[in-house]
């Protein structure tokens, strides 16, 4: 196993500088370094030689891809791509381009996007679970149709949606918990408990009818009747034979989320003021921060990669026949 | 079940402190007297040389201090001493730096000193920058080191006037970018110079100690005393001395940014600005929230004790000679989407607030008069308006360098501008036809309608590039754009489509065709907006230009590609907006001024627009004190102006602020950027209301557990019923 893992972890380099190089060329083919002066300065009073010494300090007066005026290594190293990019192999992201640590900026915004995204993802798995396991146990009964139809509108409605309607109804008119806001330590706890509802609602649609799905594949098997068979509660069949069983296919779709669950949550964060990495990824795009966006896309790539080995992994451990070579 | 136990248990817990259960804020701020805002976006720079933008002024204006103010209650915009003790005296010299008399013409003057007085005994803000052995830091004092408030020893020191003239040689600091440098560097004697020489010397490794080199514009008289030697005459100065850019900076703090290790923690002086005004930065954490904290050792300033008529009956001189500022701590919470702020600010917890479209219906009713007030939902909760006119506009401009709706007429020009003029843009024909055209445009073209469309009557057509409230500006009659509009029973009326009509013919495109070449007129509108969410503007624009049967193409573009275009001139019509600097009509003119153009010289005259006869005026006009006689250059650089038509003028925004009945002595002052020291707020009264008005409502979660408790008995109950029966 422990060879597979280092040939994946090898696999992965070429993988990241495909990535980075992708990311490279499709933001300088939006924007280049002069629109990205501008962004930082402003509009008003900008003068040609302010942009060209912004560029100049950042590092962006480098030609892109091949500096064809160096001799050389230099060629290739001394260009905006091999500048913004080598260090970040070794994880170190640099300064944004309005002169903030972007490492220091990462390690800050994780624990916010981490106390929103984990629950929502692990309470998520549980009700998602026990959902489907129960319109599994009352299949084509008048409760399983009701659910099924639920899971329909459910998935058919808009994540905005929910997050209005659940500052409407939650914050605005029952009370109970602040609208938007976030603050650390256990103080956090009032602000994460309607983004992680509403996140779970969310996601109950899809989720659960998937799950469903995979449930009533296995229900239909030999070994199922077989433990019918043999007495077996119809509970018990289900969480212990069942359950076991599809864990495959769950697995697949879980484990490989689990790294990116750190990279936080797009419009969860904007609109309940959470500071996690979502927004700072978002803002970054807005003010075409190249330093910022690249970083982030790197760490998603990353984290996707472990996600897969991880999931390459779990699957030995719930199906002991499976060998990674 | 048990996870949704734990959760109810523990919100319960929480709201055993005491507290709302909604509150935002931590339970000990309960009854402090705290302002409660927002930010919609994270402040790119703190730096008082680098910051320009809104947002950013926001904090500076409270944590630095800059010789001049702008006076809170007295309107006309009226300027003040802040830290300085008089308002700044000027004398003016000839060219041999012999005085001259106040009195005498500016074409004379070669230079301008100001001296500035400060106020003695001001001081800084606690800052760890004032303590000696913080200056010498190792790796080991950084280690336990995450934020500013992590250094437990902070000092303070008195204000000098060195640090005023050190913070005038940091505008051209070769690391910095001061967006005022260029504009600068025209006028302080030898700024442009001194850039020279710190850029040379800024090639030398380690710290660039900008007090080694000495700039000659600039001068300590004493600790309290500096002068500034302009170039000619130039009386907007004074405004630019109420802008951060002119604060002072003491050097030690430079040095103590400057020390290994402060960067990478984030710890610069763009982040953590040193000031000696009224508040400092006590928190940043612009991801979350940023707090400002009474400046312990600021006493320099009582509230103004005179307003303008009817301030006493409005109660804003209710603290007149009570020490600023009235509060003492302003928290300010990102917020990026309006619903969030919104409603925070119904339920109490944000003090004030402006009025997104969407709310608009809710928060406020227009009478039949067009009077604006608050809603009567808002009226119950004791909500009140503010309202007032931008000092900006928003306008609709023609590109000059385009043949078909720009250019001038050759014979107007000078030998030496004919020269660089195209043929098709210097012929006087077709530069009579395009300014009939524009003129056509500019009656089809409703911004009445639009305001009351788009921008729910906040705002108000505008009859020039000036709006209300700066000098030139007229009211009436004779302020109207009479090109576009007629006085009719006391109030502008817009002239109807036929008279458009007939100056489109008038300008060969009879109906919209070209009488030449039997084309129809196609029109090129460059925007940034695009969208669903601006399809209507856009349809609505479209349909002005039908009315007169002139078809508009409009080219949404990205913001990049839209700024390139206007660089190039590669534009017909674009919409911009500007808004003031400082409250003087040079401000707005010179966005219209020739050699200012946008493509030749990289100005801020987006239109390029060139017409010589306003340019004279304009330089006349620029460099005057306001006076009758510089109302009357104004009046006749409007006609102009009106005349060509290089801008569908647009509207000049109106603000609406509602305001919770705790909070006090809000007043509109567009111009000052420095309010929050003269508000108040009633925090008992806060405490108050906002227990009322946000009591949870406790029977969604019995009623809740009641129905998940019946679900999971009746399932019980039927599995058992199931299993029994096998």
């Amino acid at each position: 196993m422990i060879a597979y893992l280092i040939r994946r972890i090898l696999y992965a380099i070429p993988i990241l500088i495909g990535v980075n190089l992708l990311t490279f060329a499709l933001f300088f083919v939006v924007n280049t370094p002069d629109d990205m002066a501008r962004m930082q300065l402003g509009v008003k009073r900008v003068t040609p030689e302010a942009i060209e010494k912004w560029k100049q300090q950042r590092g962006y007066d480098k030609p892109l891809l091949i500096n064809s005026v160096a001799t050389g290594t230099s060629t290739l190293t001394d260009t905006i791509f091999w500048q913004k990019s080598a260090s970040m192999f070794v994880f170190d992201f640099g300064y944004s381009d309005d002169g903030r640590s972007i490492g220091r900026e990462i390690s800050t915004r994780m624990g916010p996007s981490l106390a929103i995204a984990l629950p929502t993802f692990l309470v998520g798995l549980l009700v998602y679970v026990s959902f489907a396991l129960l319109m599994t146990l009352f299949r084509a009964t008048a409760l399983d149709i009701v659910g099924v139809a639920l899971c329909v509108v459910l998935m058919s409605i808009s994540g905005l949606f929910y997050i209005i309607g659940g500052q409407f109804l939650i914050s605005k008119l029952w009370h109970l918990v602040p609208i938007s806001g976030y603050a650390g330590g256990a103080d956090s706890f009032k602000f994460v408990v309607l983004p992680i509802v509403v996140g779970i609602i969310g996601g109950i649609g899809s989720s659960s009818r998937w799950y469903r799905t995979i449930f009533l594949e296995e229900i239909g098997k030999d070994y199922v009747r077989t433990a019918r068979a043999k007495g077996l509660s119809e509970l018990r069949v289900l969480f212990t034979h069942v359950l076991k069983n599809a864990m495959i296919p769950i697995l697949t779709g879980v484990v490989v989320v689990i790294p990116l669950l750190f990279m936080g949550s797009l419009l969860t964060e904007s609109f309940f003021g959470i500071p996690g990495l979502g927004s700072y990824t978002i803002d970054a795009i807005n003010a075409q921060d190249f330093s910022v966006v690249r970083a982030m896309v790197f760490l998603g790539a990353v984290l996707y990669i472990v996600g897969l080995i991880l999931t390459d992994v779990s699957y030995t451990v719930v199906d002991p026949r499976v060998r990674l070579q | 079940m048990k996870s949704m136990l734990l959760a109810l248990s523990l919100l319960l817990l929480t709201a055993c402190d005491g507290g709302l259960w909604n509150d935002p804020y931590p339970a000990d701020d309960a009854g402090k007297s705290i302002l409660y805002t927002a930010f919609t976006e994270r402040p790119k720079h703190l730096d008082p040389a680098q910051a320009y933008s809104e947002n950013e002024y926001e904090f500076l204006a409270h944590i630095y201090s800059p010789p001049l103010q702008y006076h809170y209650l007295k309107r006309p915009y009226q300027l003040v001493p802040l830290a300085a003790s008089e308002m700044p005296s000027v004398r003016y010299l000839d060219k041999d730096k012999r005085p001259l008399p106040a009195t005498v013409a500016p074409n004379h003057i070669a230079y301008s000193v100001y001296e500035v007085h400060i106020k003695p005994n001001m001081r800084y803000q606690p800052h760890p920058a004032f303590v000696a052995e913080k200056m010498q830091l190792t790796a080991a004092d950084l280690a336990d080191i995450q934020t500013l408030s992590d250094f437990k020893q902070t000092g303070t020191r008195i204000v000098t006037a060195a640090d005023y003239v050190h913070q005038i040689k940091r505008l051209v600091h070769p690391q910095l970018h001061t967006p005022i440098a260029g504009v600068m560097g025209e006028y302080i004697v030898g700024l442009k110079e001194y850039a020279a020489t710190l850029q040379a010397a800024s090639k030398s490794p380690g710290f660039l100690d900008i007090e080694e080199y000495p700039l000659s514009g600039v001068e300590v008289v004493n600790d309290t005393t500096y002068r500034i030697t302009i170039h000619g005459k130039y009386p907007q100065f004074a405004y630019w001395l109420a802008m951060p850019f002119f604060s002072p900076m003491p050097q030690e703090v430079e040095r103590f940014y400057a020390q290994a290790g402060m960067k990478e923690r984030n710890l610069t002086l763009d982040w953590w600005p040193v000031g000696s005004g009224p508040y400092y930065l006590s928190e940043n954490d612009p991801n979350r929230r940023m707090v400002m904290t009474k400046n312990p050792y600021y006493d320099s300033e009582t509230y103004p004790s005179d307003g303008e008529a009817g301030d006493l009956q409005a109660g804003y001189l209710a603290d007149v000679g009570k020490s600023l500022p009235l509060i003492d701590q302003v928290v300010f919470s990102l917020e990026k989407e309006t619903i969030p702020y919104w409603n925070k600010f119904l339920q109490g917890y944000y003090d004030a607030s402006g009025i997104s479209s969407d709310s608009f219906d809710q928060a406020v009713q227009v009478s039949v008069s067009g009077e604006a007030a608050v809603s009567d939902e808002m009226k119950v909760q004791g909500i009140t308006l503010n309202t007032s006119v931008a000092t900006s506009t928003m306008y609709t401009g023609f590109n000059w360098l385009d043949p078909v709706v720009g250019g001038n007429c050759i014979n107007s020009l000078s030998p030496r501008e004919r020269a660089g003029v195209r043929e098709d843009v210097g012929n006087c024909a077709s530069a009579e036809r395009a300014r009939k055209l524009r003129q056509a445009i500019a009656i089809a073209v409703d911004f009445e309608e639009f305001i009351s469309i788009f921008a729910n009557g906040r705002g108000i057509s505008a009859q020039s590039p000036i709006p209300p409230g700066i000098f030139g500006f007229k009211e009436g009659k004779g302020g109207i754009n009479r090109y576009v509009y007629d006085w009719v029973d006391g109030t502008p009326k817009r002239r109807s489509i036929a008279e458009a009509k007939r100056l489109l013919a008038e300008a060969g495109y009879p109906n919209g065709v070209d009488a030449k070449t039997k084309q129809p007129l196609v029109i090129h509108l460059d925007t940034t907006a695009n969208g669903v969410g601006n399809k209507s503007r856009l349809d609505w624009i479209r349909k002005q230009f039908d009315k007169i049967g002139v078809q508009l193409d409009v080219r949404s573009t990205d913001y990049n590609r839209f700024q390139d275009k206007i660089r190039r001139g590669d534009t017909q019509m674009y919409y911009y907006g500007w808004n003031a600097d400082y409250p003087d009509p040079e401000n707005f003119l010179f966005l219209l001024h020739g050699p200012q153009g946008k493509v030749k010289q990289g100005g801020e005259n987006a239109s390029n627009y060139n017409n010589p006869e306003f340019d004279r005026l304009f330089e006349q006009m620029k460099n005057m004190d306001n006076s009758p006689a510089r109302q009357a250059i104004i009046d006749q650089a409007l006609e102009i102006l009106r005349r060509d038509s290089p801008w569908l003028w647009g509207y000049h925004p109106k603000q609406y602020v509602l305001q919770h009945s705790w909070l006090h002595n809000i007043k509109p002052n567009i111009m000052a950027n420095n309010k929050l020291k003269y508000w108040r707020v009633d925090a008992a009264q806060r405490e108050q209301l906002r227990s009322e008005w946000n009591r949870p409502a406790y029977w969604p979660l019995a009623l809740g557990f009641v129905l998940l408790s019946l679900f999971g008995v009746w399932m019980w109950r039927v599995l058992k019923k199931r299993e029994d029966a096998r």
